[in-house]
């Protein structure tokens, strides 16, 4: 009965926490720009079937594909078995599920064992990729202390669940052998049987090994439940939005500015009165409230993975610009503005901005725009557009182009084209062979 | 000269003629097609033998159409990818009411800048067009047996690869039509390692093509033709006048211009055709 209440006093905890923390993200990525993301909802429904469900932009890299799989389906279909846990744990009962689901319980505790076996076997991929063979993708610029420490921690607690979680069921295995107590006989062990010789033969040193895998696999999943809104990981609850509300458009197209097209309408025909007079605070981007929600959404999904960077021409090229950067400063900025209004409320300032204080203008004119990024990241995530409207901010509200660029818009506002050649000889080629 | 500059222009070397929409209007005719020729496609020498080129395939087929000549402008592509959105407002205005008061229904474009420029960023500003690539000209003529490849240069037993650009690639998924017109020469295709969505940019991209590139260890056009001369291509086909600048100027930096040779889409077809 005490087990019981403490379980459950656990459970109302953790999912307590990481509702505030979610919470907080939420609030945090609506402090961006309104746009509408929810138009043709059956080609959403689709875009997220099949890049978030169906991962098919991680099959480019086919070996982290498989081992994202392993990983992505074990913490899926593993889940299943923690439903068992929660009502065993707030019951008192032991492995409700098996009278109910018969023999398809032994196949389901079986399928359980096997994918903790790949998930296991992945992560010790995932951790050599990273620190053995030291893959150029997971370093660069961004990729300082705290993200490698996270991504290591992330894969370190995976390996302890699972190894958690077949400890108990070989422990579990022994016991049901020895007709002990209330380990009725159920389930099927086909991996776990294997490290059962290792354990005790004792069973109430096997009743004890049990209980605290079990209390362990079970505490360490609300832990690391309310780890996700601290770090990388995240993704995986993000992923799923974040690719519902994707850009349906062509790459290539960039969203026309209506504030703009007001003030240019009304330059163009002086009688011309705009529909929409609401205020436009800034033209584009200087910090992170002048993104949109979905940038700041996409900032919070993004899990370090480095497939934009690495295609990038210009990261490639030696250049400073790193698409992942840009993700990173984002979310960095807006959980920092987000801390800030929680420590000193509304209205405060702290005198910094994404523009300078996290992203340099070298960074954003290095960029070609040519969406290779944008193609890479395997949740939809559009460096690009956070780029563009910072260059739009640069331009347009302090006019601080790199000079070749002014001399470029000069051209185009004089004759009609990027260069310095006069409109009148726009049709000499049609004279010359 | 100010005439000549708005009426049918008849060129006595390529013979080929190249009737202005002015004209056209002044006739009360209105062409299938308007050949939109963009900036480097006017102003850019190398460019304008593709532009030419493009003229001769249309006469070729014998498909009604005209271009703007001097009533043509920059489709502010390039403004609004360096942030400079205003200006690129007031190019595409000034072009829709050009392109409007001609009635224009289709263009075809000898760059995928303006290409994607016209096609996704002009119709949210009331400028609503079918609009097409050269490169997807070239496929329908191809798919329509109205062209081939026969007549003119044979590129048999030639190694050639396709560089994508990214606004006709990844900007809008369009991989094929370009090959389709390299497929039907006869010849060896071969893809570089970063091809199709996964194209390396040739680096003039985002307004790069107008300013000098940030500090860095290498140019990216060098990266691109070290890919090229990986795969041992002897002709690279381009199909944007800024990667065919890009493109060129890697070949020469890398003193490969005896090995390589950069085409457009649009001049290989002139050439296998003898036009």
């Amino acid at each position: 009965m005490i087990a019981q209440i403490i379980f459950g006093l656990i459970l109302i905890t953790a999912i307590y926490l990481f509702s505030k923390n979610a919470g907080k993200i939420r609030r945090n990525i609506l402090f961006g720009r309104d746009v509408n993301r929810s138009d043709r909802r059956a080609e959403r429904w689709l875009v997220m079937a099949k890049v978030a469900l169906g991962q098919t932009k991680m099959t480019k890299r086919p070996v982290a594909a498989i081992m994202h799989f392993f990983i992505y389906v074990g913490f899926i279909i593993i889940n299943l078995e923690v439903l068992e846990i929660m009502i065993d744990g707030l019951f008192g009962s032991h492995r409700i599920f098996s009278k109910p689901l018969g023999s398809l319980y032994g196949l389901l505790i079986g399928g359980f064992e096997i994918l903790a076996v790949l998930v296991l076997v992945a992560c010790v991929v995932f951790l050599a990729r990273r620190n053995i063979v030291r893959l150029k993708r997971f370093r660069g610029t961004e990729m300082t202390q705290w993200p490698k420490s996270d991504a290591n921690y992330i894969l370190l607690i995976e390996i302890c669940l699972m190894a958690a979680f077949l400890t108990m069921n070989a422990a579990d295995y022994k016991l049901q052998a020895l007709h002990f107590g209330h380990y009725i006989k159920a389930g099927s062990f086909p991996v776990s049987s294997l490290i059962a010789p290792i354990l005790s033969a004792n069973a109430d040193t096997l009743e004890i090994t049990e209980r605290v895998c079990w209390w362990l696999h079970i505490i360490g999943i609300l832990a690391f439940l309310n780890y996700l809104p601290y770090s990388k990981h995240f993704h995986i609850l993000l992923a799923f939005p974040n690719t519902w509300y994707s850009n349906l458009e062509p790459k290539g197209e960039f969203t026309n500015m209506a504030s703009v097209t007001n003030e240019v309408k009304a330059m163009l025909d002086p009688s011309f009165v705009p529909e929409n007079n609401g205020e436009v605070a800034r033209f584009g981007a200087k910090d992170v409230t002048d993104l949109t929600w979905k940038n700041l959404m996409e900032a919070y999904t993004c899990t370090e993975c480095g497939r934009c960077t690495s295609v990038c021409p210009a990261n490639i090229t030696g250049k400073l610009l790193s698409p992942r950067k840009i993700m990173m400063d984002t979310r960095d900025r807006i959980t920092e503005v987000g801390n800030n209004l929680d420590k000193h409320g509304k209205g405060h300032q702290d005198g910094k901005a994404l523009l300078d204080d996290y992203i340099t203008r070298e960074e954003l004119w290095a960029c070609t725009t040519c969406n290779a990024c944008v193609e890479a990241c395997p949740v939809n995530i559009n460096p690009l557009e956070i780029i563009t409207e910072m260059r739009r901010y640069i331009v347009m509200e302090e006019s601080q182009a790199p000079p070749s660029l002014n001399n470029m818009f000069g051209n185009v506002e004089n004759n009609g084209a990027p260069w310095k050649y006069s409109n009148a000889d726009r049709f000499n080629w049609a004279y010359e062979s | 000269m100010e005439n000549q500059n708005n009426s049918e222009i008849e060129n006595p070397k390529s013979e080929i003629r190249i009737p202005t929409m002015a004209q056209m209007a002044a006739e009360s005719k209105e062409p299938e097609i308007l050949f939109w020729v963009g900036c480097a496609g006017s102003f850019d020498e190398r460019a304008q033998k593709t532009t030419r080129d493009i003229c001769k395939i249309l006469q070729h087929v014998g498909i009604s159409y005209a271009v703007l000549g001097t009533e043509e402008s920059c489709t502010g592509d390039p403004a609004k990818r360096a942030g400079n959105e205003f200006l690129f407002q007031m190019q595409a205005m000034t072009n829709i009411e050009v392109l409007n008061g001609y009635n224009i229904k289709k263009i075809v474009t000898g760059c995928p800048h303006c290409f994607n420029t016209i096609k996704n960023e002009y119709p949210g500003l009331g400028g609503n067009y079918e609009v097409i690539h050269h490169s997807q000209l070239i496929q329908q003529l191809i798919d329509d047996g109205k062209l081939k490849a026969e007549g003119g240069e044979s590129f048999k037993g030639k190694r050639i690869t396709y560089h994508d650009p990214c606004y006709l690639g990844r900007g809008n998924n369009i991989y094929e039509a370009p090959r389709k017109a390299l497929e039907i020469l006869d010849t060896e295709l071969v893809e570089m390692k970063r091809c199709k969505s996964n194209g390396l940019c040739c680096g003039a991209g985002g307004a790069q093509m107008f300013k000098e590139p940030e500090k860095g260890n290498k140019d990216i056009n060098m990266e691109r033709i070290d890919e090229v001369i990986a795969i041992n291509a002897q002709v690279v086909a381009a199909a944007c006048p800024f990667c065919m600048t890009m493109l060129s100027d890697g070949v020469k930096n890398h003193d490969k211009e005896q090995e390589i040779i950069v085409l457009d889409i649009a001049e290989i077809t002139v050439r296998a055709n003898g036009l």
